[in-house]
């Protein structure tokens, strides 16, 4: 009789190394779940005490140890819209450039794209030395809503061109050649088809980019945050108080650590509910395109 | 009477010799398959019909190409014109992410037809001519992706016929679909040829027997025979056409 070809329990050791891995896996994916709800809880229960409406509608008083942070959340609100405005148009534009238009093996494409992503990996602090120089003191915006707006656009551009490029380079060439083929031209290809099927995954990179702003305080430290700025800012060129920078403030350098500590996990607790809530609006946002587009 | 006219044809994609000097004619108003193994450029010179390889980079074309007697690589030619006059319906069906409505007031939409009345009439005929309203008139609202495979592809030559183009290019329209969808199609082809000159593009060649009144046999690049669809079938003049189309090919 011949040797069997699979010797007795071959099978026990790949399946000993399968349960092995994805017993890790679940380990790690778990834990790291724990992690997040660890420190979203800790900060609920630090902050969820301070929360009420008086905090979130009155300016602070009393050196900064009591009140709100309504200045805080405005400025903080005002600076998403404006890097918004910035970074949006732009980098959905150049993405769409890089994707459509340009010759992709082109210098000028693999060049954007190189500076793209040189771009994304600069540290925030050095957009801040050089929102600084070009926005504040070279355009004379000064300390700005302005100048604090256009250096978070500048940081979140690579991030928002990306998205779009990668968005749009999924959507297959056949259904771009089939808009052609009707006659239509490159534009209304992309106006029309294109963009529209591109758009839940661009917003979903517009909203991480806003997500990122919203936390960011080194841009700002030097082309807009106000110390302290109780009234609201009436123009662009008016500086103005943001939910991170307030909370850099009163951890760091206040003058009563056992009356700010709590205000400053409330602040916290407000900047992590509004990410919340615009990830919320982002997802349906991308539910109302897709069901626009009819994809489902 | 010729419809569209090829003259000594080359094409390169980089230094691929795709094309070799390709001379034929197309007449008004038949259905002309194109049949030959993978790779043989029949798709390409299908494509440059409605100048669908500009799009690609590094490709070059020699020679001329003229439909209804314009050369349409000349200088000057408007493009989206040229595509509106010669549409295309493709190997996969390609809908758009719209409604079925949508899909085919698409072409009238993008060449400036505002009129809404005379889109859902026009749209109704493009959907009737195409074998497709009865199947899908009470949900003109509903995506074309919740269509079958072959009501699809009868949307993409609705959605072509709807601008009432007078070339229709069909790149192997039925490879991707089943026997009844295809057998539908075919159907089809044989009533739009009253409407349009059919340029086919074809590996089934019971497909090609069935629907065309002519047919070209290509082979690497070259267009080996061109004929009656009758004679290339039963008494072809070249030695490889016989082998290929009894499947003797090597």
């Amino acid at each position: 009789m011949a040797a069997p070809v699979f010797p007795k329990g071959y099978n026990i050791k790949k399946r000993r190394s399968q349960a092995l891995a994805f017993g890790m896996f679940r380990i790690l994916s778990i834990s790291i779940v724990l992690i997040l709800f660890a420190i979203l809880g800790f900060i609920i229960y630090k902050g969820a005490g301070v929360l009420d409406w008086d905090f979130l509608t009155e300016a602070p008083s009393d050196g900064m140890t009591a009140g709100g942070i309504m200045p805080a959340i405005v400025g903080t609100l005002l600076l998403m819209a404006g890097s918004a405005a910035v970074a949006f148009p732009v980098g959905i534009m150049s993405g769409i450039y890089m994707n459509e238009y340009a010759s992709k093996t082109g210098w000028t494409v693999r060049f954007i794209r190189l500076m793209t992503n040189n771009l994304s990996g600069v540290p925030s602090i050095v957009f801040g030395l050089f929102g600084m120089a070009l926005f504040v003191k070279y355009l004379g915006f000064g300390d700005s809503i302005l100048a604090g707006s256009l250096t978070l656009g500048l940081l979140s551009l690579p991030l928002v061109i990306r998205t779009t490029e990668e968005a749009l380079k999924d959507i297959p060439d056949g259904i771009r050649e089939g808009s052609l083929a009707l006659g239509a031209t490159r534009l209304q290809t992309i106006w029309k088809v294109v963009l529209p099927m591109g758009m839940p995954r661009i917003i979903t990179g517009l909203i991480l980019s806003l997500g990122r702003v919203s936390g960011e305080t080194a841009p700002i430290l030097f082309t807009c945050a106000a110390y302290f700025f109780p009234q609201l800012p009436t123009s662009v060129f008016d500086q103005c108080m943001a939910l991170p920078y307030h909370l850099y403030v009163i951890s760091t350098s206040g003058t009563d650590i056992e009356a700010q500590q709590p205000i400053a996990y409330g602040t916290a607790l407000v900047l992590i509910i509004i990410v919340l809530i615009i990830n919320i609006l982002a997802g349906m946002l991308r539910k109302w395109f897709e069901r626009r587009l009819k994809i489902k | 009477m010729e419809k569209i006219e090829a003259r000594d044809v080359n094409f390169y994609y980089g230094d691929f010799h795709a094309l070799k000097g390709i001379t034929m004619d197309i007449p008004q108003n038949k259905v002309v398959a194109f049949i030959g193994p993978s790779g043989c450029g029949k798709s390409t010179f299908l494509r440059l019909f409605n100048r669908m390889n500009d799009l690609i980079p590094g490709a070059r074309l020699d020679g001329k190409i003229l439909i209804d007697g314009q050369d349409i690589y000349a200088p000057g030619t408007q493009v989206d014109e040229l595509r509106k006059n010669v549409g295309m319906v493709f190997q996969r069906p390609n809908p758009f992410p719209k409604s079925i409505f949508e899909n085919v007031a698409y072409g009238l939409k993008v060449n400036g037809i505002r009129d809404k009345k005379f889109i859902a009439r026009r749209v109704e005929e493009s959907l009737r001519g195409a074998a497709l309203w009865n199947e899908v008139k009470d949900k003109l609202d509903a995506s074309a992706y919740a269509l079958s495979g072959g009501q699809q592809q009868r949307l993409c030559i609705a959605r072509a016929m709807a601008v009432s183009p007078s070339v229709l290019l069909m790149d192997e329209p039925a490879s991707a679909l089943d026997p009844i969808s295809t057998a539908k199609i075919e159907e089809l082809i044989c009533e739009l040829r009253s409407q349009v000159t059919i340029v086919i593009v074809t590996h089934n060649m019971q497909q090609a027997s069935r629907v065309s009144d002519m047919t070209a046999f290509f082979y690497m690049g070259e267009m080996v025979e061109y004929d009656d669809t009758r004679v290339i079938f039963t008494n072809p003049s070249k030695e490889a056409t016989q082998n290929y189309i009894t499947g003797r090919f090597g």
